[in-house]
């Protein structure tokens, strides 16, 4: 993966921010490439936001985006990855994550690098300069490297061959069917009162 | 209308006829319980399992052998297998989810692209709650064609896969984490996997819920697991008690402020100590349904006797069968000396009522305080981005926040519109009125809800005051209906994100209790709650 880099530094970008609610009215995945951070991208009038970074031609392409901590904090909305991915993003680097859109960026190929604080900086730095801002990520061997060198990373390994092999989760998981039976009647054998409940009652209504 | 009538009676005897009868409580029977060389408790039946998980999986038993938090202990007992050598990647078995209309369709063109069946249609529910109008009227048709689309769909899927929908007429609609609670589907020990990020709330019953995204709804949907990593573990210690007029949201709001908005991020929580024992079940809701604000995914409390009055009522288990799971659930408990990652050390009389002043769920202060100045800020990030809350939310450093005028008073949400929580506002407004200019809204956190605050006159109350009061919806917690901020507009408001656009593009939140709410709407201005106590 190589491509240009945005700084996006705020912290705690939320995803109502990444992909405003307005967007969320589908029932497919169509669309979000425009929602995807609607309200910094355009102004009131629909107009392009000239002082958003990737409003400007150094980080129109922008492939990764450097983003502060916590990003992707707040609602569980898949759509902002979805977004994210319609725009092009393969890979977001920061220091941390929230964990459900973490866990939403890998069911969709994307790349949420978790650095520490200084390479992160390192990373605002040369992203944000023209001149500087191209970057590659080989995630086979674990490496980054910017204008300023290579940096290694730590990536757990199963969720390094989800985003390298793009797996379908839901079929492999399948594939362990008999024992998530035999996991289930056991289970439910030793607690009988979870059979209960999970059906309205007609006295309730 | 019945509401399950007579069966906690009938319970609270079986339970009195509980042979081992070891704890002073009559309601609370023990299973025999031991404490093993280890220092853990387990029942005859845990060791066996235990022995046969032992053999079963890849190296656990040694860990298994060590003394372990409640999270750790329901996750071992959700455990299909391990997904990588440390045990850390593992299948997790779901007991239960709920469904909404907005994060699920998807989820079902999936499985019906995959051609694949949904495991167990039983163990979901599924509730529109967050696109549909609450206005007085309730009509299925809808004047937001995204909104029909999607509810639309969402009685087809569940008709297609057979699961029950409570849709915008049902009598027990409501927003689907006060409706899980209320209808007796969470119990102590479950994992609840759901597609909302506050699912944490199910924690207040001594469960494992956390939100997940639209994949993982499919993925829970076909194979009844989810692919899951273990967290850490943080101990959150509330000493003393809460001082008079300090809510639950209060404490759980002290708490995001003093950890920070991703200071939970990678951990679940458990809630300990006296004043989360103090604490009703309600209570205990809000607090872990907002830890979800400082990253935490999933928030426990270990299941008591208040927690097994709540739900005897509501689980509509047989006498015999609610012994049994009483017994069970009264080991749901952290051993002694089971170690968490991080401990967190909160005293409870030191909190005041809370609000946020930011766009950011940790931008709160206690309600005496003022505007925070930027300029005091030495490290530059935090300074830009205080300076950029600030500049949303219209606010110039060094004002006093009960100098804040609001435009609107909003109590709703799955945080904060239980039966408690509308008690609580009525208390502060009964018999006065909302400040000129100030359009005051309650929202029932179901319709369950709504009819008991009608039976108590709390409609009246509220209506007299000034307030609307209307049907049970998320609502304007994040304006994905028709409930919305006007750009510039400010809100005193009940839930729980105070992000930018959240109630309404250019809005302004600010976050506090629904007595808080109340108290500000009768001022016209962020309000202390105490000012209006009863007697006060």
């Amino acid at each position: 993966m190589s491509g240009a880099a945005a700084p996006l530094p705020a912290a705690n970008i939320d995803t109502d921010v990444i992909m405003p609610k307005r967007y969320l009215k589908g029932i497919d995945h169509s669309g979000l490439r425009d929602g995807l951070f609607h309200d910094l991208r355009f102004d009131a009038g629909g107009e392009p936001n000239p002082g958003f970074i990737l409003n400007q031609p150094s980080w129109a392409d922008a492939v990764f985006l450097v983003v502060g901590p916590n990003f992707g904090c707040g609602s569980s909305r898949e759509h902002a990855v979805w977004g994210l991915r319609q725009l092009g993003i393969r890979a977001l680097i920061g220091t941390s994550f929230a964990g459900i859109f973490f866990d939403n960026c890998a069911r969709n190929g994307l790349l949420a690098l978790s650095l520490d604080a200084q390479q992160v900086g390192r990373l605002l730095t040369s992203s944000a300069d023209p001149a500087r801002n191209l970057m590659t990520i080989d995630l086979d061997a674990q490496t980054l490297f910017d204008a300023d060198g290579a940096i290694t990373f730590e990536i757990d390994p199963l969720l390094k061959s989800m985003l390298l092999e793009g797996l379908d989760s839901v079929g492999k998981t399948l594939k362990d069917r008999a024992a998530i039976s035999a996991f289930e009647s056991s289970y439910l054998a030793a607690r009988p009162w979870l059979l209960k409940g999970a059906r309205t009652s007609t006295d309730q209504a | 209308m019945r509401i399950m009538a007579g069966v906690g009676a009938v319970g609270a005897a079986a339970s009195r006829d509980w042979p081992i009868n070891l704890p002073a409580s009559p309601k609370r029977p023990r299973a025999v319980k031991w404490i093993n060389s280890f220092g853990f408790c387990m029942t005859g039946r845990d060791s066996l399992s235990l022995l046969s998980t032992a053999v079963s999986t890849d190296g656990r038993e040694l860990r298994l052998q060590q003394p372990r938090t409640l999270y750790d202990k329901i996750v071992d007992a959700h455990c299909v297998r391990t997904l990588d050598s440390t045990g850390r990647q593992l299948l997790l078995y779901v007991d239960r989810t709920v469904l909404n209309e907005y994060t699920s369709p998807q989820a079902f063109t999936s499985l019906r692209a995959a051609q694949r069946d949904v495991w167990r249609p039983d163990a979901a529910l599924a509730v529109v709650d967050h696109v549909n109008p609450t206005a007085a009227r309730r009509v299925r048709e809808m004047a937001d064609a995204g909104g029909q689309k999607q509810t639309d769909y969402f009685a087809t899927n569940c008709r297609d896969f057979g699961i029950e929908l409570y849709d915008i007429l049902h009598p027990l609609q409501g927003i689907e984490h006060v409706v899980m609670t209320e209808t007796g589907r969470v119990m102590p020990g479950m994992v609840i996997a759901a597609g909302d990020s506050h699912t944490t709330t199910y924690g207040a019953l001594g469960c494992l819920g956390f939100g997940i995204g639209t994949s993982d709804i499919e993925h829970y949907l076909a194979t009844q697991t989810v692919i899951y990593s273990r967290l850490k573990t943080m101990a959150v210690e509330v000493h003393g008690a809460l001082g008079p007029g300090v809510t639950p949201k209060d404490l759980v709001m002290a708490l995001i402020r003093q950890v920070g908005a991703a200071g939970a991020t990678g951990y679940a929580i458990e809630f300990r100590g006296p004043a989360i024992t103090a604490m009703s079940v309600e209570g205990r809701m809000t607090i872990c349904n907002m830890a979800v604000e400082c990253g935490a995914r999933g928030a426990i409390v270990a299941p008591d006797d208040k927690a097994f009055d709540y739900l005897q009522p509501k689980v509509g288990l047989s006498p015999a069968m609610w012994v049994h799971a009483v017994a069970e659930w009264g080991l749901l408990c952290s051993d002694p000396e089971a170690p968490f990652s991080r401990t967190v050390l909160i005293e409870g009389a030191a909190i005041e009522p809370m609000v946020t002043w930011g766009t950011s769920p940790d931008q709160a202060l206690p309600i005496t305080a003022t505007v925070p100045d930027p300029c005091v800020e030495p490290d530059p990030e935090r300074r830009r981005d205080i300076e950029r809350s600030l500049r949303y939310m219209g606010l110039e450093p060094g004002m006093r926040l009960t100098d804040i005028p609001i435009d609107r008073a909003f109590i709703g949400s799955c945080t904060n519109a239980r039966i408690e929580d509308l008690r609580d506002a009525a208390n502060v407004v009964r018999g006065r009125h909302i400040a000129a200019g100030v359009r005051g809204m309650v929202v029932p956190g179901s319709s369950t809800v709504k009819r008991q605050a009608e039976r108590e006159g709390l409609d009246r109350v509220f209506s007299d005051a000034g307030f609307e009061w209307r049907q049970s919806g998320c609502s304007m917690c994040l304006a994905m209906n028709d409930d919305v901020l006007a750009a510039g507009e400010r809100c005193a408001s009940s839930t729980n994100r105070n992000f930018e656009g959240r109630q309404g593009v250019a809005g302004r939140t600010h976050l506090m209790s629904p007595a808080m709410v109340a108290a500000s709407a009768l001022n016209g201005r962020l309000a202390d709650s105490r000012v209006f106590a009863v007697g006060g």
